[in-house]
This record gives structure tokens, sequence and C-alpha cells, in this order.
């Protein structure tokens, strides 16, 4: 059951806590800690065994399929998977992102923040405000999403009705809630008509106000308490991110930019066709998650994190009014003005570009060309292609290689949970280090673990909802492979101590 | 005008029998009069699917479960505090429990329609197992809707699933 340790110094003198799952991200993660024979924690390890088997999914299978296929990749951002396969595609068929038509073009990006909004807004309003709004030790059976309805109505409904208005945003444009055609190769499938755009016109406003009164609220919450905020699981890391030409946030397509944790830029405005180059996939033992790495710093030096922490920190600035000044307000929090590094400060980053979408959204619908209808373009066939978005939970890589009868030969995706893999088992260890004590396993432990992973939003599950089927467990086990303290969490959220 | 017979069936088609779900939506689309329902599918319940409960009469979920001990089960469902609210996916009663709380009254009435599920790996197709499963659960189903009312559907509570 368990495997050797294959890094640590001194490995016959370690211990292992396995923690299995981790609730709130999804069922199928476990975090082991690695103990030395002082009870110090040396290393994290977050077990994610969900991501094996994407590449060999989509191998044999026609491109032309991909746009609706992988959307089946992961329940939580289909339309990230959709968008990022499109790019793909696009230039399979011979079609650069700056030859894709105008109409197209903004009927993706329109597409994408409506994605990005409602993902954003089912964790913060969720996930993450039970923790932010009662409290990280208040009583665990209150901090769910039922007690935020009951005891905050307003804002609990805002979550509800703001994540719809974003899955409204999708079946919109791609006709379906899930499982839509809105993307193809080279273009899209439809522009929206006039009574589509003015449906979706209707509550824009509203959207917009209740982002607004959302990144107020995460601002008052962590600068209501500064030291916890700023230094809970909180790590100086590289960062990487598109950005636009002019160093402006880009959710959809840019340039690959950069950061070392002081602000300096390793590199900018980078060809993600290229990312090979740049990026190195380093392969461990114990699990089927890669680890990427900027190859220039090196596998040591080099691993950085994703997602809207890194997007806020990495942009120059914001290309809607509103959610630039809460970049402005962010940046002037740190204490450099220059780089945020606290794992908490994802909840506000995250905040800050829901509003960005929801002004966007705004944006696109009051333009013309979203009801174009100059949607697909078609150039020389090619034989390789790669698309890169920014999910909501970070960069999205999509690397395709096809024979002439247009079949899939070989795939590679890195999924933003992958990159900011060594940043959690970093965040992990950081917590562990500071809350366990002896050979105890306790529960604010645990809950002080998943606090820290969930700042991330892992995606874990991939789709399958097989609910229950495994509680949660934390296990100290010796070199010997002896467990000496266990505590199982029960999928009613009962906590038992089951000792050896 | 909202129909007032909501059939949401949740599951993802390429994960093996993950699948049961929208597959027995598509069976039941070939086979039942949709004049008054409502057919809506999704990888897994959210929040947001609160809202689609308004102004319903009945409601069938309708999911593949690993812990379904018979071909099928069909059970009324309550609103329910659970687990699965500090997940990405929802159960189907923590989902009725976000529209009691919205709404500030009971939700409609709702049932879920299990059914066995053996594998759910990514990229396999339905177990043999799991397509019979979904063969009798599909009969079962067609009965229910064409019978759409609250009474026959308890009385569907007392059938002999083994």
């Amino acid at each position: 059951m368990y495997e050797n340790l294959e890094t640590a110094e001194n490995k016959e003198n370690l211990k292992r806590v396995v923690i299995d799952p981790v609730s709130r991200v999804e069922g199928h993660g476990k975090v082991t800690l690695l103990l030395d024979e002082e009870n110090k924690v040396k290393q994290a390890r977050l077990h994610i065994v969900e991501f094996r088997g994407f590449e060999r999914f989509i191998q044999g299978r026609p491109y032309w399929e991909l746009p609706v296929l992988v959307q089946r990749l992961c329940g939580i951002c289909p339309v990230s998977h959709h968008l990022a396969a499109a790019k793909a595609i696009d230039q399979l068929v011979g079609i650069d992102p700056e030859n894709l038509p105008t109409s197209a073009d903004k009927l993706r990006r329109l597409l994408h923040f409506g994605q990005v909004l409602q993902s954003h807004a089912l964790h913060f309003f969720h996930l993450s405000s039970p923790d932010l709004l009662f409290g990280f030790e208040s009583d665990i059976s209150k901090r769910n999403v039922i007690a935020v309805l009951n005891e905050y109505p307003d804002l609990g409904l805002q979550g509800v009705k703001l994540r719809k208005y974003g899955q409204e945003v999708i079946r919109m444009i791609s006709g379906k809630r899930v499982h839509g055609t809105g993307a193809i190769a080279g273009g899209m499938n439809k522009s929206l008509t006039k009574a589509e755009r003015d449906y979706l016109l209707e509550d824009i406003d509203q959207v917009i106000e209740w982002s607004a009164g959302a990144v107020a609220l995460i601002k008052k919450v962590h600068c209501s308490n500064l030291p916890y905020y700023d230094d809970f699981a909180t790590i100086a890391t590289n960062y990487l991110g598109l950005t636009k030409e002019n160093g402006a946030l880009e959710l959809y397509h840019g340039g690959l930019r950069a950061k070392h944790a002081n602000g300096d830029t390793i590199m900018d405005h980078v060809d993600y066709c290229k990312y090979n180059d740049y990026i190195h996939e380093e392969v461990r033992s114990w699990t089927y998650m890669k680890f990427p790495y900027l190859t220039a710093l090196g596998q040591d030096q080099g691993w950085y994190r994703v997602g809207p922490l890194a997007r806020v920190n990495n942009c120059d600035s914001i290309d809607t009014p509103l959610a630039e000044q809460a970049r402005v307000e962010f940046k002037q929090h740190s204490s450099t003005g220059i780089m945020v590094h606290s794992t908490l400060a994802f909840h506000w980053a995250r905040l800050i570009e829901t509003l960005h979408c929801a002004e966007s959204i705004k944006q696109l619908l009051n333009d013309p060309d979203i009801m174009g209808s100059d949607l697909v373009a078609q150039g020389e066939k090619r034989y390789e292609g790669i698309g890169v978005i920014e999910a909501p939970r970070g960069t999205l890589f999509h690397h395709y290689q096809v024979d002439e009868n247009d079949i899939v030969t070989k795939a590679n995706l890195i999924v933003s949970t992958t990159s900011n893999n060594m940043g959690m088992n970093e965040s992990v260890r950081q917590v562990a280090a500071e809350y366990l004590s002896g050979q105890e396993l306790t529960e604010p432990l645990l809950n002080n673990l998943e606090v820290a992973i969930r700042a991330y939003d892992p995606c874990l599950s991939c789709a399958t909802h097989a609910l229950g089927k495994m509680p949660l467990q934390l296990e100290l086990v010796n070199a010997e492979g002896n467990i000496i303290d266990k505590l199982v969490k029960h999928s009613d959220g009962q906590i038992e101590n089951v000792r050896k | 005008m909202t129909k007032p017979i909501l059939i949401f069936g949740y599951g993802n088609l390429s994960r093996g029998d993950d699948a049961l779900g929208p597959l027995l939506l598509e069976a039941l689309e070939q086979k039942i009069d949709l004049s008054d329902i409502e057919i809506l599918n999704d990888f897994q319940l959210q929040i947001e699917h609160a809202l689609d409960l308004e102004n319903r009469e009945l409601v069938l979920f309708i999911d593949a479960s690993v812990s379904c001990n018979t071909a099928f089960n069909f059970s009324k469902l309550e609103a329910l505090r659970d687990k699965s609210y500090s997940t990405h996916a929802m159960s189907p009663s923590a989902v009725l429990q976000v529209y009691q709380s919205i709404k500030k009254q009971a939700p409609p009435a709702s049932y879920l329609l299990s059914i066995q599920g053996l594998s759910f790996e990514l990229g396999e197709k339905p177990t043999e197992q799991a397509n019979n499963n979904l063969q009798l659960a599909t009969q079962f189903a067609e009965d229910l809707l064409n019978n759409k009312n609250i009474n026959f559907w308890n009385q569907q509570l007392q059938y002999d699933f083994s």
C-alpha cells in the first residue's frame, strides 16, 4: 500500500500522514505528510489520481470531434477544454488566432468570460464564502452554502444567480448547457441573435454590481485580519500566465509571461506554440500528476503557480475600469506593491477577475460583431496544433498531432491543477509544519490543510460524481508501514478517531 | 411557460457507467410524450439547478449509483444538508435544500431513480451489466411518466426492486 519515499533525506526515519480524500475540493485527492524522526514535516504530497488517461482518451479520434469530446474530461470547466481544443484545431485547418473571423473571436471570448464568471462565482459563494464569512475556526457544520443562504440570504442568492448567469451565457452561445458545439475548427457554429443578446443584456448591470460587491467583501474580509490572511500557507513563487501584447490581463489569447517572486520578468510575450522550449514536465514515481517547471530556472527553482493570483500578479493592468481599480488596490495591499504571495489572496484575485468578466461581457454584448455572420475561416491543412487559454484555475495547454486521415496520433495536455501541483504541495507542507503537533492528528490540522488546498480551487474530480464513496481519512504511518494514529471523516461530516 | 414535470439526468457520457443518467434521458426522449415534461441534463448537480425546480409539480432525478444494491432503485427525496455542499458536485437532496433556502418554501415533490453502475473510468463504455440495468430502469421510468401523478409515483416506492 505504501510506496517507498523517493526524495526525502533519511527516508527510513520518516513517518507518513495520509489524508484521503480532501473534502470541498473533490473526492479523489489525498494528502500524505512525510515526517522525520522528530515529527517535523519534511515533505507534503497531494495525490490526485484522476488526471491519468486524458491523452489516451483523445488519441485515435478525428480532430473535429475534439471540441465536444474534451468537454467530457471535466464536469467543472468543460468550456475551458472546449475552447483550448478549438484553438488547437484552428491551426489544424490552417487558421492562426489573428486570422479567426472577428465575430468568431468575440463570441469565443464572450463564451469564455461566461465560463470564468460562473466558475469563480461557484468557488467564492459556494465553496469559500462559508470559511471566509464564518471564520476558519467556526463550527464545521456551519461552514456550508446553506448556512450562508440562511444567514446572508442576499449574498447567497447573488452567488446562485451569478452562477446561473454565466451558465446562461454559455447556453446562449453554444446552444446547450453541456456538450455544446459553439466553437468549431476555424470559427464558431453560430452567432447570437438580437433576442439572445437582449436577453443577456437584461441582467448584466446587476451582475456587475454583485461582482463589485463581492470584491469589496473579500477585500474587507482579507484586510480585517491581515496577519492571518497574508501569512497562512503563503509561499513566494514564480507565476505564469498569458497577457495581452501591452501586458494587460488576458484570459483567451495572448503571450506567455512568467515572473519571479520579486516581480522580475523571466520571460515575456512568448508564443505559446513554443511552450515545449520553455516548460518541462517532470514525472515522479508516486503520482500520475506531472510537475511542470520553467526550463530556464531548472527543476528546483523553476516551478510556478498559475490561476487568478498568478494572472493578477503578472499583468500590468486590466482593461475594464472597475476591475483595474480593484487590481490597483490589491497590489497596494502588498508590502512591496509589486507581488502578492498570500495563498488566501487567490480568493481576492478570483473576484477581481469575476468583476473583469462581468464588465467584459457587457462590452461584448454591446458589440454588434457578436451578431455577425462571418464565422468560419479555412486555410491549409497542418499536422500539429496547440491551443492555450487561461482557464478559471489557470493556464491550460492542449497540443495535438494528427495524421493524413485527420486522426489524432499524439496529444499532450497540461491542466492548471497540474501547474499548481508543486505550489499546493508547498502550501500544504507549510500549513502542516505549523499545525501538526507531535503525533496527533487533529481536526484543526485537517481543516487548515483543506483551507490551503481549497484556495487554489483544484479540480480533482474531472466529471465523475460517485459521491460518498470514500470518507476523508488521515493516517499517521511510521517508516515500517504501521498506522499509529488515524482520523476518519465520514460523509456526513462526523470525525472519528480510530487509534490502532 | 415552465412545464410541470422535470426529468433531470446527470452524469458523463464518457465515463463508463456514469453515462447511465444521460442515456436514460436519450431513451425516454424516443418513447414518451414530452408536451408537459422538460428534460434537462448536466455533468453533475450544482447550486443553480435549484432554480430549475421552480414551478414544477413533479421532479425526477436520474443518476448512476455505485451504492445501489439492485439493478435500479426509486426513492423519494427530502431536502437535506449533507456533505455534498462542500464539493463541486451536489446530491439531489442538497439541491432541494438550496431551493428551500432560496424560495423559503418546500421544494416540489422530487424522486430519485438510481441505476446501479459499476465502473466509471474515463473513455470506457458502459458495462454490460449497467446496460441491462438501464433497460430495466427505462421501462420503470416509462411507467412513471405514463402515470404522471404523485399518488402513482408514491405507490411505486413499494416496488420490489430485487
